[in-house]
């Protein structure tokens, strides 16, 4: 089943093509990996797909809820809107929505390569400014939580509640009431990425999760993502420079160059694609049959 | 060897002292030049002429190349380890205590009995060693709370608490008291100006303070304008109170309301902006607010201003000498001075509900967002925040506050004029968040009272004449002072008074967070 589409995006920034006629989809429940070599686009994609860049040409479509919605695709690009909300199911084209919408609406969070903590409130604090958007509907918009009323304080317990199993499951409970920016590199990025799970999202793109990491690190990491996927019914959009950490959790792999889909499958057979390793060698691919053949592969 | 190296050494120091003291006598030269040894006056023939004041100039450069020399041939480390240690002990605090106020009265009595001094530099004598007692007393008992309870521990947390809790208890009574011990010990002439001046002008600024402080110590926007919405808030009492005879407490909300209008009005275009060019933007505003002001002569009467603006009433009885005025109403004599108490009342219930309400706002997920937005704009997008109603309620619910001290200004005045909302109102009580400590209430409060008390000071410091000679105006010397406040406390806390931030939850404790974490936003 799908649960992302992406369709002939091109980003282009004056003269420069970042992202050039890129389509694939992303299946629901799976890690969908985006990998290539630096400067290829990758970020630019998520970066379309949040709402942060307005793309220049391209249609992006999400759907949660029944399937069934996606009949409604060509209907809803007809008129113009921006999605469908109904009881069976939602379907929105995310390049017509700006970027707290999609995150409040079609529910993809992410996360970004360089942390963004709000590094001077604490652990706990960062994870509550994620579930803003119910706590704002139980505050009564603010009115109600000015009053006092209990249903407010109830909410907030919840939330809280919420936050520290999150705590407990990247181990950070300890640290709740700790600045997030005295916490060390590793638990920074966890911790980015618990707070992306508690907007309760249906996609998470995570934009080099493992950047910075030890081998030891990244193998948790690994495991983590690979939980979370299985434990919460969640999809990921994965980049990631670190292969072994793509090769063992991802279902699906994307391989990007200058802006180009240069490959797409599964990741073993990714892995052996001959433009891949020319793509990452950064020569032609024909070159690379070329030294395969004489060292004898 | 030994003592003739040591000698050595102790030359050099003296020779490295007096060089530092030269230059900053060189630097003091160059500075007060323009500023204190000449000055422009009218003469007889009301003709402008320069008039040199020497005298008083060397003085000034003399201070400075005493100061920097003494401040060099002290010896800091032991210094401040003898301080530490003093502060330790409570008996010595108080036999200190005991001996500044004995110093002060012995003084007192030395001013008194100088021929050329009169009672009232003897009276300013007492006033600053009063003060300096109880300044000295108050850091001396923060100091010792701080050791005797270290924070880390399970009871000294809790008395910590205790504490904090009980001195919260005593500055409310002594808030609620003050104007009552005042028209006690002084009587009504003596305790007017006092309530007026260090009551009622210093909780003005607390309020603006801690309405700027939304917009600029939590969400992160660096306002510059914020005295428009003050301005907004007067006119509209003193237009909507002349022209239709509605009463103050009708017009409060309504003035608040007005200039939350406003703020939302202002925080539309600049929603793009960031950092200096918000900045600048919303200085602008301040002006075309002012310019506004000054030129619509139809409306506000321009330069002249509006006069006459209805007072407050006891909720409807006038503070009137009559039949029906407040204190014959009460059986009490009539005296001006009631009038003041109930406006120190009512500045001081507003600035409470100022502080109440952004309490409460800070822990409810508006308060939150509005942290995260400084913190960082980019996340808070990604978390699904909208970004533009979150700025726009920070601007709207600062600018009511402002709008509140305006129109109490206008009814505490009865005249409101463009003079009164000048960029320099703004840049003070920016002076006075920044100097807080971004985002502390306690902080910006204690800013307040240092700068506008210490200006209105500035104008009872008449010992400064016993020093200075008998022509020295104080009162001349205020924004010098004031800058040179500034930049002190500038380099001695940069991060203002109160520097770090407290959680609005906590798991298990509530921690500070330490200043170096947290963003001052300006964006
Ligand atoms: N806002 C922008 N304005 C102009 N050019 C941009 C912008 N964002 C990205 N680019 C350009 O688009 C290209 C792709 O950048 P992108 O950040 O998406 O690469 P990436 O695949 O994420 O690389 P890396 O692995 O280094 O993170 C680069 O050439 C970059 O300079
Ligand atoms: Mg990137």
């Amino acid at each position: 089943m799908t649960l992302l589409r992406v369709e002939h995006l091109t980003m282009r920034f004056g003269g420069l093509v970042a992202i050039n006629d890129l389509s694939f989809t992303a299946e629901r429940g799976h890690i969908t990996a985006l990998i290539g070599p630096n400067g290829a686009g990758k970020t630019t994609v998520f970066n379309c797909i949040t709402g942060f860049y307005k793309p220049s040409e391209g249609r992006m479509a999400l759907q949660f809820g029944d399937p069934a919605v996606w009949d409604e695709i060509e209907a809803l690009t007809e008129r113009g809107q921006r999605g469908l909300e109904c009881r069976a199911g939602s379907l929105f084209l995310l390049e017509r929505m700006p970027d707290f919408l999609v995150a409040q609406k079609a529910r993809v969070a992410r996360t970004f390569q360089n942390i963004r903590l709000f590094p001077g409130m604490t652990v706990l604090e960062n994870l509550l400014v994620a579930q803003h958007q119910p706590l704002m509907r139980a505050s009564g918009w603010s009115v109600l939580g000015m009053l006092g009323l209990p249903s407010y304080a109830r909410a907030e317990r919840a939330a809280i509640e919420k936050a520290r199993l999150w705590l407990d499951r990247i181990g950070l409970t300890e640290r709740a009431d700790d600045p997030a920016g005295a916490l060390p590199y590793g638990a920074q990025r966890e911790l980015e990425i618990a707070r992306a799970m508690c907007t309760d999202p249906v996609l998470l793109c995570l934009d080099e999760p493992a950047a910075g990491l030890n081998p030891s690190e990244s193998a948790e990491l690994a495991r983590f993502l690979r939980t979370l996927r299985n434990e919460h019914a969640i999809s990921i959009l994965l980049i990631e420079h670190d292969m072994s950490v793509v090769m063992e959790i991802s279902d699906h792999v994307i391989v990007l160059d200058h802006g180009v889909k240069i490959a797409d499958g599964p990741p073993d057979v990714v892995r052996d694609d001959p433009k891949v390793i020319a793509a990452y060698l950064g020569v032609e691919h024909d070159e690379v049959s070329q030294v395969e053949a004489e060292v004898g592969l | 060897m030994a003592a003739e190296a040591n000698n050595v050494a102790s030359r050099s120091s003296l020779l490295l002292a007096l060089r530092a003291a030269a230059r900053t006598a060189l630097i003091a030269f160059g500075l007060l030049l323009p500023l204190i040894a000449f000055r422009a006056v009218h003469d007889i023939r009301n003709e402008l002429v320069l008039e040199t004041r020497w005298p008083l100039f060397a003085a000034f450069v003399a201070i400075a190349f005493a100061g920097r020399l003494l401040w060099e041939l002290l010896p800091r480390e032991s210094l401040k380890i003898r301080l530490a240690a003093f502060a330790r002990a409570p008996g010595q605090l108080l036999s200190a205590a005991a001996a500044c106020l004995v110093l002060a009265n012995v003084l007192r009595l030395a001013a008194k009995s100088l021929a050329d001094t009169d009672a009232a530099i003897a009276l300013a004598f007492t006033y600053l060693f009063a003060f300096a007692t109880f300044a000295f007393v108050i850091g001396a008992v923060g100091a010792w709370v701080i050791r005797r309870y270290p924070a880390g521990t399970e009871t000294g947390r809790q008395r910590r608490h205790q504490i904090g809790v009980g001195l919260r208890t005593g500055a409310l009574g002594f808030l609620l008291v003050y104007p009552l011990m005042l028209f006690w010990l002084a009587g009504s002439q003596g305790s007017i100006k006092w309530i007026d001046n260090f009551g009622i002008q210093i909780l003005i600024y607390v309020m603006l303070g801690w309405g700027l402080n939304i917009v600029v110590g939590l969400a992160g926007l660096l306002d510059l304008g914020y005295v428009a919405f003050y301005a907004v808030g007067a006119y509209s009492y003193a237009l909507l109170a002349k022209s239709f005879g509605l009463s103050f407490w009708i017009l409060l909300p309504l003035a608040g309301i007005l200039a939350a209008f406003w703020g939302v009005l202002l925080g539309f275009p600049v929603l793009r902006l960031r950092g200096d060019y918000l900045a600048i933007v919303t200085l602008a505003f301040g002006e075309i607010i002012r310019l506004v002001l000054i030129n619509w002569v139809d409306l506000t009467n321009g330069y002249a201003g509006i006069s006459g603006v209805p007072r407050p009433s006891f909720f409807g009885i006038p503070f009137t000498d009559g039949p029906d005025g407040f204190a014959a109403r009460f059986g009490l004599e009539f005296n001006a001075i009631y009038r003041t108490m109930f406006l120190y009342y009512v500045i001081l219930v507003l600035a409470l509900i100022t502080a109440y309400v952004t309490m409460r706002l800070r822990r409810l997920p508006i308060g939150r967002a509005w942290e995260a937005l400084r913190e960082d704009e980019i996340a808070c997008r990604a978390l699904g925040i909208n970004t533009t109603t979150t700025k726009l309620s920070a601007f709207a619910i600062g600018a009511m506050f402002g709008g509140f001290a305006g129109s109490f200004f206008a009814a505490r005045q009865g005249f409101v004029s463009p003079e009164s909302f000048t960029f320099m109102e703004s840049a003070v009580i920016v002076a006075i968040v920044v100097l807080g400590g971004m985002g502390s209430q306690i902080g910006v409060a204690a800013a307040a009272i240092v700068i506008i008390g210490g200006t209105e000071l500035m104008r009872e410091l008449d010992v400064l004449k016993a020093i200075f000679g008998r022509d020295f105006d104080p009162t001349q010397y205020r924004m010098l002072l004031f800058g040179l406040a500034m930049v002190v406390i500038m380099i001695w806390k940069p991060r203002g008074l109160i520097s770090t931030r407290t959680p609005s939850v906590f798991l298990k404790e509530r921690k500070a967070v330490s200043g170096a974490h947290v963003r001052e936003g300006h964006g």
